[in-house]
């Protein structure tokens, strides 16, 4: 694999592969020393033109736990505010010779785009309203941990899909992998043609317990300023995902960061279904298998790294 | 009338172009096709001092001393094309397009003449503005120039230009394009106010409170990219409040580059009711639909969007019966660096006067779909839309004609473009029919570079 820029490149095998790899990882990160010499050399640049703190930081410290060496690039306080254009950017950055860029922008495409002008391999991390692949890959990795298999479950994305790059991977992503889903939301949110995507659409949490998994999507308060919701309380009552709501044996996933008695009461929160902090876990481990896939694991068809010997794809 | 200020039929607009010298021509064994006066067979045309002199059987004529003799070897001659709706960029935006090389775009897709829009920087909005770029294609332009100035100052929407004094200098109509006259108050003082002036105004419909941020068309594509999308309604909702307000008025408008099904019923019941209304649809969106946007290619992005297929076939339908009255190409060039940013960041437009006729033809011609006479006739007729001329192939006429070979397939792009630009969303596409020669307002204003089989007659003509 060259890039990761869309879950729509990946077939359920290159997933299932990426994620066995992380699965290797994972007794890396129970070690002391939680660092493998796999990408030693490699340069791994991350070029954030949103801001971000859990995806730009689980990146960093998946390079770092391969050896690679980090280079973090912020559009504030950078010649991007001086009115350099992306392509700029990116051609000046590729002559210190990065290996990999991962890339967000507030832009769909842009990864591709960027994927155009270098030679690096570029990984989408977040192009506008389009895709977020990784965080559909920790997502599907979280629920083969929890479920076991994802083969017809029925999975429910609720929220604000038509602002969401993580509804659009992971519906793409729980339907590689076998998953039945459904989205729901205010119409208001719902994107006209999303079905073409496979999913079914709802827009009221009736029938929310035929669920196996409940994913609620985060409401971003400046949705309400162009009033998409008449109103965060009359979002909360219609779509929150609370005790009342969610039964006993449904796995409550959220991308995060969380609003707390927006889209999930406190109480679903911190209920043991939720599993929003082993996501978080899941990212570092699901990244370092990313990045390596891309710089190293091309032709590894064994499905576990060799830490000692990477090559390059 | 000099041969470079062709024949218009409206009092006053102002069609202008270089001097050039007029084409003493022979054109032998050509496959003459004009829809119009059902000329469709194999002849030669004499064109002498720029006008067409003589029509013969196929071997009969000879070239007078001086005159050049193309070769056209069964190839089809048809009269030259006409676009009401082209961006010269000129002035302030010249580096994505001028006069110059615009107009010798335009000859090269066999284009004779073409009307340039207002939204240039500054807006082509006041006389001295219009005088200026008259003056200026009088020694730039390769085909005849018309200009339709602004109908709002500063296409801000909100003041009328000086109509009456803009038309009295040459203007072709007035337009807005690029935007919307959002506010239905000032529209209808425009449409009053043609009562004294005169000039069609000619429209981009769009309700921006509809197509917001939109991107793209607003469908299962946009759905899948998660890029903002462009409703159809946004168009057909404005369409059908401006065919209101016309007709009330009984003024005449022209709706610019239909995109979606909805405009086309909207259109078709306005026509049926009397409302003096016409339209026109261009290449890319009789050819093309979001599935090609999938890429996010900022070469397809556009304003209207590439809409639904559904939309397409709309399209061709009204072309077929007549709903749609022209093709324009909308020619909206844009520098390379201004295109190569994400697709939602870049402007919309596509450059398309030089693969007009090859578009139309390889994708709606070859397959069928349409007949020749019917795309040459839509070509040719969106100057007769705004009581300018009809290019004809006839005895007598002005020489507006455009050699074609119908079995060259070319890559569009590969060996550049006339056009300063090279937003063309076809940039690679394989197309058939080429463009060999363009003759316009009585000139030869383009030749095709390998091909031209031209020899210096001698004086027995052969």
């Amino acid at each position: 694999m060259r890039h990761l820029l869309s879950i729509d490149d990946l077939t359920r095998e290159d997933i299932e592969r990426i994620l066995d790899r992380a699965a290797a990882f994972e007794e890396v990160s129970h070690r002391d020393i939680k660092k493998v010499p796999a990408l030693r050399g490699r340069t791994v640049l991350n070029l954030f033109y949103e801001a971000s703190t859990r995806t730009r930081s689980s990146f960093e410290l998946a390079a770092k736990r391969l050896s690679a060496d980090v280079v973090n690039f912020a559009a504030s306080g950078s010649s991007v505010e001086k009115g350099e254009s992306l392509k700029d950017t990116v051609l000046t950055l590729t002559a210190h010779s990065p290996d990999a860029i991962v890339i967000r922008t507030p832009y769909a495409g842009a990864a591709a785009l960027v994927a155009s002008w270098t030679t690096a391999a570029i990984v989408n991390a977040g192009d506008g309203k389009h895709e977020h692949p990784t965080q559909a890959l920790l997502d599907v990795y979280t629920l083969r941990t929890k479920l076991g298999s994802l083969q017809g479950r029925n999975i429910w994305i609720v929220g604000d899909v038509a602002h969401s790059r993580v509804a659009r991977s992971n519906i793409l992503a729980f339907k590689k992998m076998g998953a039945d889903v459904t989205v729901c939301g205010p119409p208001t949110l719902i994107p006209r043609g999303i079905e073409a995507l496979g999913c079914a659409v709802r827009y009221d949490l009736r029938d929310l317990r035929e669920a196996d998994v409940v994913y609620a999507l985060r409401m971003q308060h400046e949705r309400m300023d162009q009033h998409f919701v008449p109103s965060l309380r009359e979002y909360a009552a219609q779509y929150q995902i609370n005790g009342r709501r969610l039964g006993p044996r449904q796995v409550l996933m959220h991308p995060g960061p969380v609003n707390r008695g927006v889209e999930l009461s406190g109480e679903v929160v911190d209920s043991p279904q939720a599993v929003i902090t082993m996501q978080v876990k899941a990212g570092v481990v699901v990244r370092m298998a990313v990045l390596y896939e891309v710089l190293a694991g091309a032709r590894d068809e064994r499905g576990a790294p060799r830490p000692t010997e990477p090559q390059l794809a | 009338m000099t041969p470079h200020e062709p024949r218009n039929g409206a009092a006053g607009v102002r069609l202008v172009s270089a001097p050039a010298r007029p084409a003493e021509l022979l054109l032998r064994d050509v496959h003459a096709l004009d829809p119009r006066n059902g000329l469709d067979r194999r002849c030669d045309v004499l064109v002498r001092g720029g006008a067409i002199a003589e029509i013969g059987a196929p071997g009969t004529l000879s070239a007078p001393a001086g005159a050049e003799t193309v070769e056209g070897e069964g190839r089809h001659l048809l009269p030259a094309f006409v676009d009401p709706h082209v961006h010269l960029r000129t002035p302030g935006q010249e580096h994505k397009e001028d006069l110059e090389t615009g107009t010798r775009s335009a000859a090269a897709g066999g284009y004779c003449a073409v009307i340039a829009m207002p939204n240039t920087s500054p807006t082509i909005d006041s006389a001295p503005i219009l005088g200026a770029l008259l003056d200026a294609a009088a020694r730039e332009a390769r085909v005849p120039v018309g200009f339709m100035p602004a109908i709002t100052r500063g296409l801000g929407g909100h003041e009328l230009t000086d109509m009456a004094e803009l038309r009295a200098l040459g203007a072709a109509g007035f337009t807005d394009d690029g935007r919307p006259v959002a506010d239905a108050g000032v529209f209808r003082r425009a449409l009053q106010y043609q009562r004294l002036c005169g000039g069609v105004l000619a429209l981009h419909e769009e309700d921006p409170a509809l197509s917001g941020k939109g991107a793209m068309h607003e469908g299962t594509v946009s759905a899948l990219l998660g890029v903002a999308g462009i409703p159809s309604v946004s168009e057909s909702t404005m369409i059908a409040r401006d065919c209101a307000l016309a007709g009330y008025e009984g003024a005449r408008i022209h709706i610019q580059h239909l995109s979606a099904r909805e405009s086309v019923e909207v259109i078709a019941d306005a026509k049926a009711r009397g409302v003096a209304v016409t339209c026109e649809a261009s290449p890319h969106h009789l050819t093309m639909t979001d599935e090609h946007v999938r890429g996010l290619d900022t070469k397809r992005k556009m304003n209207p969007p590439l809409r639904a297929e559904s939309d397409r076939q709309a399209l061709i339908a009204a072309l077929r019966d007549g709903t749609i009255d022209c093709i324009a190409t909308d020619h909206a060039p844009h520098a390379r660096d201004e295109k190569e940013v994400p697709f939602e960041r870049a402007p919309m437009g596509t450059t398309g006067l030089e693969t007009a006729f090859a578009a139309v033809y390889t994708d709606l011609v070859l397959p069928g779909t349409l007949p020749l006479e019917l795309v040459v006739s839509k070509l040719t007729a969106g100057f007769g839309l705004l009581d300018l001329f009809v290019p004809t192939i006839a005895a007598g006429e002005p020489a507006n004609l455009v050699l074609v070979d119908l079995d060259a397939e070319w890559v569009v792009g590969e060996s550049g473009y006339e056009s300063r630009s090279e937003n063309c969303c076809f940039a690679g596409r394989t197309l058939r029919g080429r463009v060999l020669l363009t003759v316009a307002a009585g000139a030869v204003a383009y030749r095709e570079r390998s091909t031209i089989l031209s020899v210096p007659a001698s004086g027995s003509g052969r």
